[in-house]
């Protein structure tokens, strides 16, 4: 049994109203250092699995069937076992990057 | 003769009675529900996916009924050169399964946006514009939250380039302004159809204008063509 917490956002160039929106809240109330607000959907799941390679198969599928859209949305998940330590880790982010990171 | 008109509907699908209405009532053709978890359109000539909020927009509109059992036989029927019209949610579906390309995200503006606007008629090399004329002005409602069409470049590029573009909104004089765009649209797109052009999705409700009493009989017209190239 593992838990899977997956974060779906949208892609980068794409407009983030929402978070456009509380960003310039964030300025009303004088917080003008906080900038780049991006918003997203966090998913947490149980796997009925007890092969870890079987339950990175069925999420990576289950992320690109339905949970994230691929023409607007990227995701990336972590993996957990029982005992809460994380054992696997995806993010779309680092397959189509070319950019440099950090 | 009467065709037959499936329209299909989901947990959550509200402008189904408008569909109805406007194929039955209005154009006297044959309609018939069909539920979402059917696995048989029982022999319709034309598909409506009509508007609302199916699975209450949950994970993002359209994309859990795009699972229904009966999206099946529309992408079946849809390949087969079946006609399929999606309205509004319907429009949001069909992005969703693939049918037709690109995403509708959330109104620019974070409203939902309920009014009357107008749209220009931008090809009537389709069988859902065929009885208009090139340029006419539509007047027709939208009720959406999510209706901002997006995709990329190259999509854009073969949109315009094989004359996939059927609605861009518009003032009441036809000219495309951003002041016109009531969600934030790519282009000020409001409907579009697939390479065959036998499959549209637009965000505007034609069915909610087939008639004078709605405010606006100029919807009437899409259903017209719709059926006129059924014959």
């Amino acid at each position: 049994m593992y838990k899977v917490i997956i974060k779906v956002t949208l892609k980068k160039k794409i407009l983030d109203p929402q978070g456009k929106a509380i960003e310039s809240s964030l300025h009303n109330l004088g917080f003008s250092n906080l900038t780049g607000v991006r918003t997203g959907k966090n998913i947490e799941i149980a796997i009925n699995e007890k092969d870890i390679g079987r339950a990175k198969t069925s999420i990576q599928s289950a992320c690109e069937k339905l949970l994230a859209n691929p023409v607007t949305e990227e995701f990336e998940y972590e993996i957990f076992d029982n005992d809460g330590t994380a054992v696997a880790r995806f993010s779309t982010l680092h397959t189509q990057t070319k950019e440099p990171v950090g | 003769m009467a065709h037959k008109v499936g329209v299909v509907v989901f947990p959550g699908s509200n402008c189904d009675r408008d569909a109805f209405n406007a194929f039955g009532s209005v154009m006297n053709q044959k309609v018939e529900f069909l539920w979402h978890k059917e696995t048989s359109l029982d022999g319709v000539d034309v598909v409506v996916l009509p508007g609302g909020f199916s699975y209450g927009d949950y994970l993002r509109s359209g994309a859990i009924a795009r699972f229904s059992p009966i999206m099946n036989e529309v992408v079946r029927f849809a390949e087969r050169g079946g006609l399929v019209m999606g309205i509004c949610n319907g429009f949001q579906v069909l992005v969703e399964c693939g049918l037709l390309p690109g995403a509708l995200l959330r109104n620019a503006k974070l409203k939902f946006v309920c009014r009357q606007v107008y749209l220009r008629a931008e090809t009537t090399k389709t069988p859902f514009t065929s009885a208009l004329k090139p340029g006419q002005i539509l007047k027709v409602p939208i009720a959406h939250g999510d209706g901002n069409y997006y995709a990329d470049e190259a999509t854009l590029k073969s949109l315009e380039e094989e004359d996939r573009i059927v609605f861009r909104y518009s003032t009441r004089d036809g000219e495309i302004t951003s002041e016109a765009n009531p969600n934030g649209s790519i282009r000020n797109i409001a409907g579009i159809v697939n390479k065959s052009r036998n499959v549209l999705g637009m965000m505007p409700h034609p069915e909610r204008a087939s008639e004078q009493i709605l405010g606006s009989a100029s919807g009437a017209m899409v259903l017209k063509s719709v059926i006129e190239s059924l014959n």
